[in-house]
C-alpha cells in the first residue's frame, strides 16, 4: 500500500499556527511539524500531550539525594567513624550540616544529568544519528507541516494551498 | 473602586480589640518583683512539663548544691580533725620511751599537726559559709535575671509582631520598586495591591520607632546595650558604643524609616498622577525614584537588621545577617501580595489578574523561600562548622531552648513550600497558594521570634496571650490600614506604559 504524505511549507510562524488550527478543525491528522525555532503555543495548537520530563527530573533528584545520604552515612558514620577535627560522627543527623553541600550537589547532578539523558533517549538523539530532515530549508527560515494522505489527494492539496502555504508537495514515503 | 466591606472592617477591629486584651493581659501578669518570680518558678517546678523543667533547672541545681555542701562538710571536717588528733596522741605515746628531745619534738610536731587540722577546719568552715553565701547570691542573681526576662516578655512579643508586620510592608515596597525599576511587563496590574500593602509602612514604622524610643527611655530591656549598668561592666559593648549608642541609634532609625516612607509616598503620588497624565513623565520619575530607592534600601536594610535585630545580642555578629533578614521579610511581603490579590480577585475586583499572574507570584514565593533557606543554612553551617565559641553561643542557645521553633521554621519555610509549590499546576490553584502562604507567613513570624526572643526572654519563652495578642493586634491594624488604602484609588493603574502587556500577560 502506498504511503503518501503531503509536505506543506510556510514562511511565517503565525501563518503556520493558523494552518495548524485549520487542519485540526478539518480533522486531518498532522504527522509532524518541522520548524527552525520553537514556536510558542505550537504544541497546544497541535494538541500534543504535555511533557512529563519535570516529573522524571524530580524523581531523579530524589535518587541523587538518597545516593548521597546512603553513601556518606556508610562512609562517615558506619564504616569508619573517625574523629576528624572534632566533628560528631556518632549519627548521621549530628554531622548533617557538613553533608548538606554534597547532598545538594548530588541531587542537582542526578536530576540534571539523568533528565538530559532521558530527553536524548526519548527524542532519539545521539551522535552519528542520521538527520531526519525532510527539507533543508526548515532549519533556516521555513516551516513544514507533514500530513498523511487519506481520501482525495487533490482536494487535500487545494485545502492546504488555501492555508497560506508557499509550497505543497505530495511525497511517497518509504 | 474597591469598597472596604463592613464585614472585613469588623473582623479587623475585633482582631485589634482581642490583640489589645492579650497584650494588656501579658503586661498585667508580668511579675513585678523577685518574690513573684520565685513563686512562678516554684509553681513551674510543681507542674513539671518540658519547658518548666528547663526553666527551673538552674535554681534547683543551686539549691541542691547548697544543701549537699552543708551536709557533707561537717563530717568531713570532723573526720580530718579526729585523724590529726589521734596521730598526735599516738606520736606522743611512742616517743615517750625515747629521748626527751625526741619527745618534745614529736609533741611539738603533733601539736603542729593538730593546729593545722584546726586551721583546716576553720578554713573549711569559712569556705562553707562563703559558698552558701555565694549560692544564695547566685540564686538571687538568677531570680533577678529571670525577672528581667519575664518583664521583657510582653515587650518583646509586641516588638516582634510590630517589626514583622512593618517589614512585610517594607518587603512589598521593595518588590514594588524592583518591578518598577526592572520594567516588568507582568506586574503592573498588581501595582495598586502592592501600594496598598506598602501603605502600612507609615503606621507600622511609627509604632516600631516608638518601641525603639521606649527602649532608649529604659522602659524595656530588649536592647541590653542601652543599660548603663551592663555597659559599665562589659568591655565588648563599651568597644561598640561608638556605634551602639542611643542617640545615633534613633537618628539612624529616623533616617531609614523616613527614607522608606518618602519613597513610598512619592511613588504612590506619581503612580496616581500617571493615571490622568497625558505623557509618561510620572512613570519615568517613578522609574528613577525606584532605582534610587533600591540602592538606599539595600544599604539601610542591612544596617537596620544590625540595629533592630542583631543588636539584641550585642556580643554576637554575623556578616550575612542583613541578607538573611531581607530574604525573610521579602518572601513574606510577596506572600501577602499574593494573598491579598487572591482575596480581591475572589471578590471580582481584579478583572485582568489571571492565573498566570498568580503563578508568577507563587514562583517568587517558592524561589525566595529557597533563597531564605540558603542564607539560613549558610549562616548556620558556617558557624556550626568552625564552632568558634563566641559565635556558636547564638545557635547553642537556640537549639537547646528553642529547638522546635528553630527547626520547625525550616520545615515551614523550606520543606513545605518546596514540596507544594514545585508543581506548576499547584501554583495556579488559589487554595494551594493561600495555604502555602499561611504556612510561610507563620514560619517567618517564628523566624523573627527566633531572632529576638532568645536574647530578650531566654528560656522563659512561650507563645501565649502576649505573643498571640500582639500578632492579632498588628494583623487587625494591618488589614485595616491596607484595605483602607485600597479603597482610595482604582485597583487598575490606567496609563502605565506596561499595563496593556500586563493585562494580557500569559505564561
Amino acid at each position: 500500500m502506498s504511503n503518501k504524505v503531503i509536505h506543506v511549507l510556510y514562511n511565517d510562524d503565525d501563518i503556520l499556527m493558523d494552518a495548524v488550527k485549520k487542519t485540526r478543525a478539518a480533522h486531518h491528522h498532522i504527522e509532524e511539524v518541522y520548524t527552525p525555532f520553537p514556536v510558542h503555543g505550537l504544541d497546544k495548537a497541535m494538541g500534543l500531550a504535555t511533557t512529563r520530563i519535570a516529573i522524571c527530573s524530580f524523581l531523579y533528584g530524589l535518587v541523587g539525594l538518597s545516593v548521597a545520604t546512603a553513601m556518606m552515612n556508610f562512609i562517615m558514620i558506619q564504616d569508619w567513624p573517625q574523629d576528624i577535627g572534632g566533628k560528631p560522627s556518632f549519627s548521621y543527623i549530628q554531622n548533617m550540616p557538613a553533608f548538606v553541600p554534597v547532598m545538594f550537589e548530588m541531587t542537582v547532578f542526578f536530576a540534571a544529568h539523568l533528565m538530559v539523558i532521558t530527553f536524548y533517549m526519548r527524542s532519539k538523539l545521539w551522535p552519528f544519528k542520521s538527520a531526519e530532515n525532510p527539507d533543508v530549508r526548515t532549519t533556516d527560515d521555513h516551516f513544514l507541516m507533514e500530513v498523511a494522505v487519506h481520501g482525495d489527494e487533490n482536494q487535500l492539496v487545494s485545502f492546504f494551498e488555501n492555508t497560506g502555504a508557499v509550497e505543497v508537495k505530495v511525497i511517497e514515503k518509504h | 473602586m474597591y469598597t472596604f466591606s463592613s464585614r472585613l472592617k469588623t473582623i479587623a477591629l475585633v482582631l485589634m480589640v482581642l490583640g489589645i486584651l492579650g497584650i494588656g493581659y501579658s503586661f498585667f501578669t508580668a511579675p513585678k518583683t523577685v518574690e513573684d518570680v520565685e513563686k512562678i518558678l516554684a509553681a513551674d517546678s510543681h507542674h513539671g512539663g518540658g519547658h518548666a523543667d528547663a526553666a527551673h533547672h538552674e535554681p534547683a541545681a543551686h539549691d541542691a548544691h547548697a544543701a549537699t555542701t552543708e551536709e557533707t562538710h561537717a563530717p568531713a571536717a570532723e573526720a580530718a580533725h579526729d585523724t590529726a588528733h589521734a596521730h598526735a596522741v599516738a606520736a606522743t605515746e611512742t616517743a615517750h620511751g625515747e629521748h626527751d628531745t625526741v619527745h618534745t619534738e614529736a609533741a611539738v610536731a603533733a601539736h603542729d599537726d593538730h593546729g593545722t587540722a584546726e586551721a583546716a577546719h576553720a578554713d573549711a568552715h569559712a569556705a562553707h559559709g562563703e559558698e552558701a553565701h555565694d549560692a544564695h547570691a547566685e540564686h538571687q542573681h538568677h531570680l533577678e535575671h529571670v525577672l528581667g526576662q519575664l518583664q521583657n516578655k510582653p515587650w518583646s512579643a509586641v516588638y516582634v509582631a510590630a517589626l514583622f508586620f512593618m517589614l512585610i510592608s517594607l518587603g512589598a515596597l521593595a518588590f514594588y520598586a524592583i518591578q518598577n525599576a526592572a520594567q516588568a511587563g507582568w506586574s503592573p496590574v498588581l501595582f495598586r495591591v502592592m501600594e496598598g500593602v506598602s501603605s502600612y509602612l507609615i503606621p507600622g514604622a511609627i509604632i516600631v520607632f516608638l518601641i525603639l524610643v521606649a527602649g532608649t527611655m529604659d522602659l524595656h530591656k530588649i536592647f541590653i546595650w542601652m543599660d548603663k549598668d551592663v555597659v559599665a561592666e562589659d568591655h565588648l559593648i563599651q568597644a561598640k558604643s561608638g556605634y551602639l549608642n542611643k542617640v545615633f541609634f534613633l537618628i539612624r532609625a529616623a533616617i531609614f524609616m523616613g527614607g522608606w516612607i518618602l519613597y513610598r509616598q512619592y511613588a504612590r503620588k506619581n503612580s496616581l498622577a500617571q493615571d490622568d497624565a497625558t505623557d509618561n513623565s510620572f512613570y519615568k520619575k517613578n522609574f528613577k525614584a525606584s532605582a534610587g530607592f533600591l540602592v538606599f534600601f539595600i544599604v539601610t536594610e542591612s544596617i537596620m537588621s544590625w540595629d533592630w535585630i542583631m543588636s539584641v545580642d550585642p556580643h554576637w555578629y554575623s556578616t550575612l545577617f542583613g541578607w538573611y533578614v531581607f530574604a525573610s521579610f521579602f518572601v513574606s511581603g510577596i506572600t501577602v501580595i499574593a494573598m491579598i490579590t487572591l482575596y480581591l480577585k475572589s471578590l471580582g475586583h481584579l478583572e485582568y489578574v489571571n492565573t498566570s499572574h498568580i503563578h508568577d507570584l507563587a514562583k517568587f514565593m517558592f524561589g525566595i523561600s529557597v533563597f531564605w533557606t540558603y542564607l539560613w543554612f549558610s549562616q548556620f553551617m558556617l558557624i556550626w562548622y568552625a564552632d568558634i565559641p563566641e559565635e556558636i553561643v547564638y545557635f547553642k542557645m537556640r537549639i537547646e531552648n528553642y529547638n522546635l521553633p528553630f527547626f520547625g521554621m525550616v520545615a515551614m519555610n523550606f520543606v513545605f513550600p518546596v514540596l507544594i509549590l514545585i508543581n506548576t499546576d499547584f501554583k495556579r490553584l488559589s487554595w494551594i497558594v493561600v495555604m502555602a502562604g499561611i504556612v510561610i507567613l507563620c514560619g517567618h513570624y517564628i523566624d523573627f521570634f527566633n531572632m529576638i526572643m532568645p536574647a530578650t526572654v531566654g528560656d522563659q519563652w512561650f507563645i501565649g496571650a502576649g505573643e498571640i495578642g500582639a500578632i492579632l493586634f498588628f494583623l487587625g491594624l494591618f488589614i485595616f490600614v491596607v484595605f483602607t488604602a485600597l479603597t482610595k484609588a482604582p485597583l487598575l493603574a490606567k496609563r502605565n506604559p506596561l499595563i496593556e502587556e500586563s493585562k494580557h500577560f500569559h505564561y
